[in-house]
């Protein structure tokens, strides 16, 4: 423990008195909506009424204030005022957040090998709830709709060979809920592919349990159509030693919003938490996560990086970092890249570490929104490289970093094709 | 035989202030197997010549030509003057994230001579030429210019230029930030490259130090964006006793008397 980290961990800490109702002295934090003594949707009763949690915490203050709720009624109806909600344009949520989500889920096809198992569960099975609670109304909206949930185990300590895929099909433009279960038993290591493809309008929820001692990567790709609308709470709960890997893709679909989450309940766990996201003209790409450092001696990494181009392309993504005071022994560290390739584009990013206890290995977080830079551009030109070649060399070099984080050659080869396409789009 | 004519070159650049002009009717004739020195103090407009005829685009011209081989170089797209076999060695290379150094240079190749490589020879060469300048190995899979020292950044850019074979290389103060050793190494590989007899070389250069390695036929001296002598090596000889201090005090001294001029 040196001084150096010291100070660097009482970054961010919270403000014992905040100067502005709602801001830490880091600035933006929390919407000021969720008081207890606030009329807003999350303010008032709602804050105290927690099924889970009971109400501790400050709402407006700290991440670990957030209502979560199985029951939808507990959600009050959004307005796009709330803080998790107000980058989401809800009207081109088509429903997923006011209707009753009855329309046909997206079919699941799964490849696993022997070793692992594949069941179709009901709504009763002792699996669904293990690692998750809905953290927003969308979330909860499908807990309360879903009909059947597909439940993948992978039994105590099998090594999965190769990996084990689950394409999910759109089935239409009805707003439709999902649920799906991965749960890596003790010592067990397996790599879940959840391959989202086809027309949707659904919200859907993952839960994943990896138990003490597993080591698991689940990788979330989302091609949809152009029309999809795909919300997905992807929450991990995580074991003593365990080792959690989380990779996001999102390129298809006309509003997708991924929340994953990574949860410490025991120490000595590691997770990583990739994201890789490419917004054409009028795409809305949102990923917002959360990691909660609740025990002593757990690491974290994250790193998102996303492309833009083309008129109201639209990124988000908010990561939440919480140390708790009892989460001494912390190191962790979360970034976001963002390359802006036309005019047009927008790409919001907002980092949020907030630190409850001084004595942690380490702690940082880091954003950084540039353009497609005029010099680089004049470098490799000025080496005889026409433009078009020029920005395809870079934005392959920029999202690459991520792609080989997913070390399954055939997707690995499948995202590069996807993303030269996306390049593509630019060239007319 | 190739030649690259500059005539009466006139450049601007666009600042806070408005339009400023650094570049006053620059003329310059270079030909294959020559090799030119420009030399001058800070501020003379001698890094704008080299960044104009590679076609940067902060640089307007005003007026005047450049011309490779009679075609029309201010008509040229940047990677269309590359193409045509114009190198500039740049001062300050920038670093290029996600390309890796192996597939930039086979890029770049590729895009110079029209068609690609072939694989087996263009590793050897590569390889040849990177430990001639005494370049690690493996540098090739590194990103382009990325965490390279100063030094490191300038065996790079030879390194380009070498394999790139342009008919004109343009070295923009190359030698500013090398050691001796490293300034050896560097002007090695320029006269390699000279030697081949198909290369032109403008040198720039704020310093008379590369001049001991790498010989001019011609020195051009440069003061506020004009040439205002021009010789033989025995230019630069005499630049090296005596510095530019002649040239800004005559230039000072025109200053005072237009002043007292517009006083009177």
């Amino acid at each position: 423990m040196t001084d150096i980290t010291t100070e660097k961990a009482r970054i961010g800490a919270p403000s014992t008195q905040p100067l502005i109702d709602g801001f830490t002295e880091e600035g933006e934090n929390l919407s000021p909506l969720n008081t207890v003594d606030s009329k807003a949707p999350l303010g008032g009763d709602a804050v105290k009424a927690h099924s889970h949690g009971g109400g501790v915490g400050v709402p407006d203050s700290s991440r670990a204030g957030r209502l979560t709720s199985y029951a939808l009624a507990d959600f009050k109806p959004l307005t796009g005022m709330e803080e998790d909600w107000r980058f989401t344009p809800l009207k081109r949520l088509r429903g997923l957040h006011t209707e009753v989500l009855n329309g046909a889920a997206p079919a699941v096809t799964v490849t696993a090998p022997d070793s692992v198992r594949v069941e179709s569960v009901d709504r009763g099975d002792a699996r669904i709830g293990s690692a998750a609670i809905p953290e927003d109304r969308v979330s909860a909206n499908a807990w309360e709709n879903f009909a059947g949930a597909t439940a993948v185990t992978i039994p105590a300590e099998v090594q999965a060979e190769g990996e084990i895929t689950l394409v999910l099909t759109g089935q239409g433009d009805a707003p439709a809920a999902q649920h799906i279960v991965i749960t890596a038993e003790k010592f067990s290591k397996a790599v879940v592919v959840l391959d989202h493809q086809g027309s949707a309008v659904v919200s859907e929820n993952v839960e994943i349990l990896v138990e003490d001692g597993a080591e698991l990567t689940v990788i979330s790709l989302q091609e949809w159509s152009d029309d999809s609308v795909h919300a997905s709470s992807q929450q991990a709960k995580l074991g003593r030693d365990a080792k959690f890997k989380h990779i996001v893709v999102s390129l298809g679909g006309d509003l997708v919003r991924v929340t994953p989450s990574a949860r410490f309940t025991a120490p000595g766990a590691e997770a990583e938490m990739y994201g890789l996201y490419f917004a054409d003209a009028g795409q809305h790409l949102e990923q917002r996560l959360f990691v909660d450092h609740a025990v002593a001696n757990c690491k974290s990494n994250v790193l998102y990086k996303g492309a833009l181009q083309g008129k109201n392309a639209h990124t988000v993504w908010v990561g939440d970092v919480l140390i708790r005071k009892e989460a001494e022994g912390t190191d962790t560290y979360e970034a976001n890249r963002n390359l802006v390739l036309t005019d047009g584009a927008r790409a919001d990013s907002v980092p949020n570490l907030e630190i409850e206890t001084g004595l942690i290995a380490g702690a940082g977080h880091a954003s950084a929104t540039g353009r497609f830079d005029d010099e680089h551009l004049f470098y490799l030109m000025a080496r005889g490289i026409p433009e078009k070649v020029a920005r395809r060399l870079v934005v392959r070099g920029f999202l690459n970093e991520i792609i080989q984080q997913i070390k399954v050659p055939a997707i690995e080869e499948r995202l590069t094709a996807a993303v030269e396409r996306e390049l593509a789009a630019t060239d007319n | 035989m190739s030649t690259l004519e500059i005539k009466d070159l006139h450049v601007s650049i666009d600042t806070e202030q408005g339009t400023k002009e650094i570049l006053k009717g620059v003329s310059l004739t270079i030909r294959t197997g020559e090799i030119h020195a420009i030399m001058g103090p800070n501020g003379s407009g001698k890094s704008t010549l080299a960044s104009t005829i590679a076609g940067h685009p902060r640089y307007n011209v005003t007026s005047g030509s450049i011309t490779l081989d009679g075609e029309d170089v201010l008509e040229m797209s940047v990677d269309e003057r590359a193409r045509a076999g114009l190198f500039l060695a740049m001062q300050y290379p920038v670093e290029v994230p996600g390309v890796s150094m192996t597939n930039f240079l086979r890029t770049a190749k590729t895009a110079i001579d029209g068609e690609a490589p072939k694989l087996r020879t263009w590793t050897k060469d590569v390889k040849a030429a990177m430990e001639q300048l005494r370049i690690d190995a493996d540098f090739t899979q590194r990103n382009v210019n990325e965490g390279f020292s100063g030094g490191e950044k300038k065996r790079v850019e030879i390194l380009q230029l070498e394999l790139f074979k342009p008919k004109f290389a343009i070295l923009d103060e190359t030698d500013s930030g090398l050691d001796v050793d490293a300034l050896k190494v560097v002007s090695e590989g320029v006269n390699r490259a000279q030697s081949g007899g198909n290369m032109g070389t403008l040198l720039i250069t704020h310093y008379t130090r590369i001049l001991r390695y790498i010989k001019p036929e011609f020195v051009h001296v440069f003061v506020d964006g004009k040439v205002v002598e021009e010789g033989g090596p025995e230019l630069a000889d005499r630049l090296e006793e005596e510095g530019y201090d002649r040239y800004v005090q005559g230039a000072g001294a025109a200053t005072i008397a237009a002043d007292a001029a517009a006083q009177a």
